[in-house]
């Protein structure tokens, strides 16, 4: 079975080429360029293409099919109705398929529920990374306040840390809530 | 008044306009109706949205809406479309070697005088083993069918005498670059966009080749319509406000800005303010050309879904797909397109309605009073620029006087 991976982000292509590791029989095509991407296509001939639900190249890729239909290469978009569920958990995972007639539905939905499972995580791997750089922020932010109350109060680490805490108990805030508000104030006083 | 909640899937494109400035404006809340958008660079993902229910309605290209419903090119669901969210606003833009060639470069053209020097460009290029090659959006657009429309009246066989490719809107500008098209037809503000960068000059307006042609419809699943009746209704008034505030020329300026916002269409407020204003600049560093009704988003009725506008889209899909007609097909065609919807949701507005739901299309060459419930009102002219006229009762016989 010949697929094609259609995805303008390399990452996640590779993070669902990697899931197809555990089909048998299975040739893997990544296309990550717009440019030449019909051309490239015709040469895999796949049985089926998968691709991220909001590419920019959907609609020059159905109006391929739609020609190669014409030419009598019949191609279904997705399954065949009676797996609506699978389409509709696949539209939610953001990705569509595209399938060649003949492929059978057995064949097709261990795939499908795998690109879902593989797009799901990448979306998770996507949030722990925002979240990761958040958290970071979240450090440089408490640390540039630590530096300017050891500055201003001639106090050491700890103490700037622990008055920085004690204020956050106090008014029921985040630490980093605190921080941001020294390091505005000390900005604004043109101390910093 | 209506109550909740509704999500819209659109495109970056002018015509997108009347939803987005329903909410900009308060006009939906004024209807107790919270709008929300989707923004998708795809049809299928516009398409997909909708069928699979992440957005309740849709900006779509009429076409698709219907193609959708016969289950062409994917299992048929059924699509409605209470509401046309404008005629026309579409041009054809040509790479500006072959404009200088065929064309007066700052002008629009004849579209008649264009398609005769057309021809023989195309046969010369066809003879040299390089057909011209045109970008539409989209197989089932009214820029596929109308620039078929206008090659195939000017004696240019689409299928066999140019090559016609689908491209993106936002991509057309680098199509035609890179020299993949020597031509195209997309909507605003993407014509522009190939002035701007000087890889194109505008050398026609849809609506020379059909005067009031439709364009894109607010397109719902007919079930989802069924449970959001209410709110829909308030969406169809509200839009009918934003349209009044969208061709006041007091507002231009304004409604350029708001849709230039990257949420909204993410383009140049300069670009989109000439399309507002029906004055384009058709070729680098000319002044702007004034083409009334370049766009047509309001005035007589223009969001009315007429019934024989959906006849004549199902005629141009059985023409160009090679279908056979089917008068049950063309009949599920007319059904997408929902006047009483309409009707019903302006009912006690005192907004103008047609007596009416379908019309002889092209018939109307000059002004004409058409009676509606209320009193009259005057449609101006809206031929097809071969002159021919479009009944919708009689396709078949329609289909086989076209060449």
């Amino acid at each position: 079975m010949k697929i094609a991976i259609v995805d303008e982000s390399p990452a996640r292509a590779s993070i669902i080429e990697e899931g197809l590791v555990e089909l048998d029989n299975r040739e893997v095509f990544i296309l990550t360029k717009r440019e030449g991407l019909l051309a490239q296509i015709e040469l895999i001939g796949p049985d089926i293409v998968l691709i991220d639900l909001g590419n920019p190249s959907r609609d020059v890729l159905e109006e391929y099919f739609a020609v190669s239909r014409a030419l009598a290469r019949p191609i279904a978009m997705f399954v065949d109705e009676s797996d609506d569920a699978a389409i509709a958990a696949s539209i939610d995972a953001g990705v569509s398929a595209y399938v060649v007639d003949g492929l059978s539905s057995n064949r097709i939905r261990p795939l499908l529920d795998l690109a879902v499972r593989r797009f799901n995580a990448f979306a998770r791997l996507q949030s722990d990374l925002v979240e990761a750089k958040g958290k970071l922020a979240e450090r440089e932010l408490i640390d540039k306040a630590k530096r300017i109350l050891m500055d201003s109060r001639r106090v050491t680490e700890p103490e700037a840390y622990g008055e920085l805490r004690r204020k956050a108990m106090s008014s029921s805030k985040k630490i980093v809530d605190i921080a941001e508000a020294v390091v505005t104030a000390a900005e604004l006083m043109g101390d910093n | 008044m209506a109550s909740g909640e509704l999500t819209i899937g659109f495109l970056p494109l002018v015509d997108a306009c009347l939803p987005i400035l329903a909410h900009e404006h308060g006009f939906a809340e004024d209807e107790g109706v919270k709008l929300s958008f989707v923004k998708d660079v795809s049809w299928a993902t516009v398409l997909d949205r909708l069928l699979y229910g992440h957005t309740d309605a849709a900006h779509m290209l009429a076409p698709l809406a219907i193609a959708t419903t016969l289950g062409l090119g994917r299992p048929a669901q059924k699509l409605v479309a209470p509401f046309v969210l404008g005629l026309n606003g579409n041009g054809v833009t040509l790479a500006k070697v072959l404009a200088e060639k065929i064309a007066t470069p700052g002008a629009y053209a004849n579209p008649v005088t264009l398609g005769a020097k057309l021809k023989v460009e195309a046969a010369e290029r066809k003879a040299a083993g390089r057909k011209l090659r045109f970008g539409v959006v989209h197989r089932y657009s009214s820029h596929n069918h109308k620039l078929r429309y206008w090659l195939a009246a000017s004696g240019i066989r689409p299928d066999e005498d140019v090559e016609i490719l689908t491209v993106a809107p936002p991509f057309v500008a680098d199509a035609l670059a890179s020299g993949e098209i020597d031509g195209a037809c997309v909507g605003e503000p993407w014509n522009s966009l190939c002035v701007e960068r000087d890889v194109g000059t505008i050398v026609l307006a849809t609506a020379q080749i059909w005067r009031r042609g439709v364009e894109k419809v607010l397109a719902m699943r007919e079930a989802r319509l069924d449970e959001l009746r209410p709110q829909t209704e308030g969406l169809i008034r509200a839009m009918r406000r934003a349209g009044k505030h969208f061709v006041d020329p007091e507002n231009f300026a304004l409604n350029a800005r708001i849709l230039a916002r990257q949420s909204y269409l993410d383009a140049d407020e300069k670009l989109i303010a000439r399309a507002i204003s029906d004055r384009l600049v058709l070729t680098h560093g000319a002044n702007p050309v004034h083409f009334p009704d370049f766009m047509f988003q309001h005035s007589e009725a223009a969001n009315f879904p007429w019934v024989s506008q959906a006849a004549w889209l199902y005629s141009q899909m059985v023409r160009w797909d090679q279908l056979s007609f089917d008068s049950s097909d063309a009949e599920k065609a007319r059904q997408v397109f929902r006047p009483d919807i309409y009707r019903s949701a302006l009912s006690d507005t005192g907004d103008d309605l047609p007596a009416a739901n379908s019309k002889v299309e092209g018939s109307v060459t000059q002004l004409t009073q058409v009676g509606t419930q209320q009193g009259s009102i005057t449609l101006s002219a809206n031929s097809f620029f071969d002159g021919r006229t479009f009944d919708p009762e009689a396709v078949e016989s329609y289909l086989d006087a076209l060449p």
